[in-house]
């Protein structure tokens, strides 16, 4: 199917955002490429994000997913921030959150307790996420 | 679906992206919000920045939205970004530029993308500026890269367009060319710092002289000024804002401002007719077995496109020539 004949009907919108002070953004553009590839929309928010600064754009631009690519280790401080964030604008609930980057063992299962789908470490297929990606993005109502 | 309309016109945030994401998808019902919406609109301005790919489009509209929110305004922004015609993704990057305006919720920034090439962005551009101007912004800027005839009639659809003019930008005969330096209202020769900024300003100034005098052209006229600025640091910017407010105190002035409404209107009307009545006709089509079998038709020498298209347009001409029956 063309481009043309997808004007009309959802489309995947994706914020792929980098917070806080963390100036690694390769992994955050290889995966916009890539996304993009696949079709979707994607929102790039440009590098050292602060959180709240994050949640203004994933409710402004209304996106299915955002994706929070963070190398710095302080994703227990940053990530919980954003999630209260978009519960504050009653985003939370139709947004999938997941996370890209080093994040030891020990955190995950915080974070996922806190409300991100999904966490992807080193090593993780660009395939394996845009699949994942399609699999779960919320089937709302529009 | 109104509890939609209420809460924007409440003035959440959430709802009214909500609604742009409906118009942009195009999703059942989004015509009967963009209705209800029109009724509160009236009161925007509405700004459009064109200009090539690295003229500095949206760091100016970041600074111009921040000296705004300065005076007590309220902004929207709809910054349009092409789509890839092969796979229809994009990467929406102009928000990258916003860093003037972070965490204030009273920019609203939104990223379109072009999504195909049906003509529909207009329509859709249109319905996201009534629904950021029924939620009570005072301003809205269209930010579009001037490619095609498509994004140029979405920026037309502005009360000012300012067209950003990188120095360095050829040569005059350039400046001569159709298009976008065509509908300008005032131009900005931006990163006004760099290397042949003068001689840009000087051939836009040129440009603008061969075009006055001429019959029809009255000394009353609007002339686009020609203003520099470096929007990295702000300077030039509050010039920038200065033209604009001339800009649309000559449209008030002038009567213009009305007129372009109601031309702008026309031309939705005109939009939308011919999408819808090319919807019915596409249906039809299908019902009467798809395009394929009048192709091959035509293939095998049994019939052509003209007979083909009289044959399913007839009946509309046929319904709607038919006397009033009331």
């Amino acid at each position: 199917m063309s481009a043309d004949q997808q004007t009309e009907g959802q489309r995947i919108r994706c914020l792929v955002a980098k917070v806080g002070l963390d100036g690694h953004d390769r992994g955050a553009h290889v995966i916009s490429r890539a996304f993009r590839d696949a079709g979707f929309e994607v929102i790039y928010s440009g590098l050292h994000r602060a959180p709240e600064e994050v949640v203004q754009a994933a409710v402004q631009e209304d996106v299915d997913v955002l994706g929070i690519s963070i190398l710095s280790g302080a994703h227990n401080t940053l990530v919980p921030q954003i999630l209260d964030g978009l519960e504050e604008y009653g985003a939370s609930e139709d947004t999938l959150v997941i996370v890209g980057g080093i994040v030891p063992d020990d955190d995950k299962d915080e974070l996922l307790g806190l409300g991100v789908a999904e966490i992807f470490g080193p090593g993780a297929s660009m395939d394996e996420m845009i699949e994942y990606v399609r699999e779960h993005a919320p089937d709302r109502e529009r | 679906m109104s509890d939609l309309v209420e809460d924007l016109l409440a003035g959440e945030h959430r709802a009214l992206a909500r609604v742009i994401s409906k118009i942009e998808d195009r999703s059942p019902g989004y015509r009967e919000i963009v209705s209800e919406l029109h009724r509160h609109t009236g009161s925007a301005d509405v700004i459009g920045v064109t200009g090539s790919p690295g003229a500095g489009k949206s760091t100016l509209v970041d600074k111009v939205a921040a000296t705004y929110r300065e005076r007590g305004e309220t902004v929207g922004v709809i910054a349009i970004d092409p789509s890839s015609p092969f796979t229809g993704g994009a990467v929406l990057g102009d928000r990258i530029r916003m860093g003037s305006n972070a965490g204030d919720m009273d920019v609203f920034f939104r990223s379109m993308s072009a999504r195909g090439s049906l003509g529909g962005l207009s329509t859709a551009t249109t319905d996201a500026v009534t629904a950021l101007d029924a939620f009570g912004k005072d301003r809205v800027i269209i930010e579009t890269v001037g490619a095609g005839q498509n994004e140029i009639d979405i920026v037309r659809t502005a009360d000012t367009v300012a067209v950003l003019v990188p120095p360095d930008s050829g040569d005059d005969v350039q400046m001569l060319k159709a298009g976008i330096l065509e509908i300008a209202d005032l131009f900005a020769v931006n990163k006004a710092d760099l290397d042949g900024a003068n001689r840009t300003v000087q051939q836009l100034k040129e440009m603008l002289h061969y075009g006055q005098g001429r019959a029809g052209s009255d000394a009353d006229d609007w002339e686009p000024p020609v203003i520099e600025t470096i929007a990295d640091s702000g300077e030039g910017v509050e010039e920038f804002m200065a033209a604009v407010d001339d800009h649309l105190d000559y449209l008030d002035a002038s009567g213009q401002r009305e007129a372009k409404q109601r031309s702008r209107y026309a031309a939705e009307i005109r939009a939308l007719v011919r999408a819808d009545t090319n919807d019915l006709l596409e249906a039809e089509l299908a019902q009467r077995g798809g395009i394929e079998a009048y192709v091959d038709e035509i293939v095998a020498r049994e019939s052509d496109p003209y007979t083909v298209t009289e044959e399913i347009v007839a009946p509309l001409r046929e319904c709607l020539d038919a006397p009033s029956q009331d």
